[in-house]
């Protein structure tokens, strides 16, 4: 049985411990509330952006665009969304899991790192990462989206990069996080169809300047939204994460200091007693 | 009176930037000026960086600045969605200055590497926002 002293010691260690972890669950409750508030408000915009964005492929279906078919190159873009930091649970794994499992051949894989973590994470195993972004996930403004769209569409213009694929975590709600694998480019029209059913019903829609002009226009556009988007959820998500992360930690450090609680006063009895025992054979030997 | 508003929403990716009746809506798209009217025709059009004006239900008047994006008519309504709009009040007009110095400079340059239709874009961004400011 470990004595006394190293039990105390080791219960004082842990409550320092969930200490910490209660103060970071309680920073990332804060985070979250404004990280959730903030894809509600983007909400509106990514929504319509893609209603529309539906209804011209749903209107011009034999559109033979660059956009729309691809390219010859081999090479696979995918923006990997992950945090800068850690102690958010299985968050950034999932990212790594998701892009492993996702059937993508790694030779072929160029990586655009938003976040160290998934970043780091698939560079040690082999991927090649072309662009680091990180410091884009502390505070994630439409700019800094449209900044990475804009190098990546020119990537793909210039034939550098063939498809462009998306990995973010979409957030559900507080303790739903789903890790997410899109492609961004070549619009797959098939994709789309669920929506093109309501966009039948609407009026004929004129287009100034043609559909195809505006495409060319409108699909950056669309990139860039989506980009944005899977920024704010994925900072919803990171810190949903951290704060299940910190509250089963914190209350793990909890029934721990219970446990020790319980073995450091029987360790203490079991002294006192002890002493007691041999004071009393003491006096009896005295005594004889 | 519902022949002669229109419901206008003007939304970016942070915000909801203007959502209300208005009379008329009149702004830069990359066909031309245009100037929409309630019962318009559904159509959707490309917006050039310009100034939006915005004839509200009370004949008012309020201007802002519409850098890109797109606006899209329906029967009920029109939504505008902008990458980025922004009031008089918020634009900076030492930045929207300097800007523009810089988008000339770069106009002039021809040197090779110069992507010549951002500097372009860049330059009528800050030509907007300094009119905008007067």
């Amino acid at each position: 049985m470990a004595s006394i002293v190293d039990i105390k010691r080791r219960k004082e260690s842990i409550e320092s411990t969930g200490q910490i972890t209660k103060a970071m669950k309680l920073v990332s409750t804060v985070k979250l509330q404004r990280a959730k508030q903030k894809a509600e408000e983007s909400k509106a915009y990514f929504n319509k952006m893609y209603e529309t964005v539906t209804s011209i492929l749903a209107t011009s279906e034999k559109i033979n665009h660059p956009y729309l078919k691809g390219n010859d190159s081999e090479k696979k873009a995918v923006i990997t969304v992950s945090s800068n930091r850690g102690l958010a649970g299985g968050y950034n794994n999932n990212i790594v899991k998701l892009i492993r499992d996702s059937g993508l051949k790694k030779d072929e894989v160029q990586i655009y790192g938003v976040g160290h973590k998934a970043m780091d994470t698939l560079s040690h195993r082999g991927y090649e990462v072309v662009s680091d972004d990180s410091e884009m996930m502390n505070e994630p403004e439409y700019k800094d989206a449209m900044n990475l769209g804009r190098r990546i569409m020119a990537a793909y213009e210039a034939g550098e990069i063939g498809e462009i694929y998306l990995a973010y975590t979409e957030f559900k709600n507080t303790v739903v996080h789903i890790p997410k694998l899109i492609k961004l480019l070549p619009v797959d029209v098939d994709e789309l169809d669920t929506a093109q059913k309501e966009v039948d019903d609407k009026t004929l829609m004129n287009f100034e300047p043609k559909a195809e002009e505006a495409l060319s226009m409108l699909i950056p556009k669309y990139i860039n939204s989506m980009i944005y988007g899977a920024f704010v959820t994925s900072v919803a998500s990171e810190n949903g994460a951290r704060m299940q992360a910190m509250d089963s930690a914190t209350s793990n450090a909890e029934e721990m200091i219970d446990n020790l609680e319980l073995a450091y006063n029987r360790a203490r009895q079991g002294a006192i007693t002890q002493e007691l025992t041999e004071i009393i054979s003491g006096a009896n030997a005295l005594n004889e | 009176m519902a022949e002669n508003l229109m419901k206008l929403e003007v939304t970016t990716p942070e915000r909801i930037f203007y959502d209300d009746d208005v009379k008329m809506v009149e702004l830069t798209t990359t066909e031309g000026d245009v100037g929409i009217l309630p019962q318009h025709i559904p159509t959707t059009m490309i917006v050039a960086p310009g100034i939006l004006t915005i004839t509200e239900k009370d004949g008012q008047k309020k201007e802002a600045g519409l850098m890109s994006g797109f606006i899209e008519i329906t029967k009920t309504k029109v939504s505008i969605l902008a990458e980025v709009a922004e009031w008089p009040g918020d634009i900076d007009p030492q930045r929207a200055a300097r800007a523009k110095e810089r988008a000339e400079r770069r106009l002039q340059s021809h040197e090779t590497g110069v992507d010549m239709q951002r500097a372009e874009l860049a330059l009528r961004r800050s030509l907007v926002r300094r009119k905008l400011k007067k």
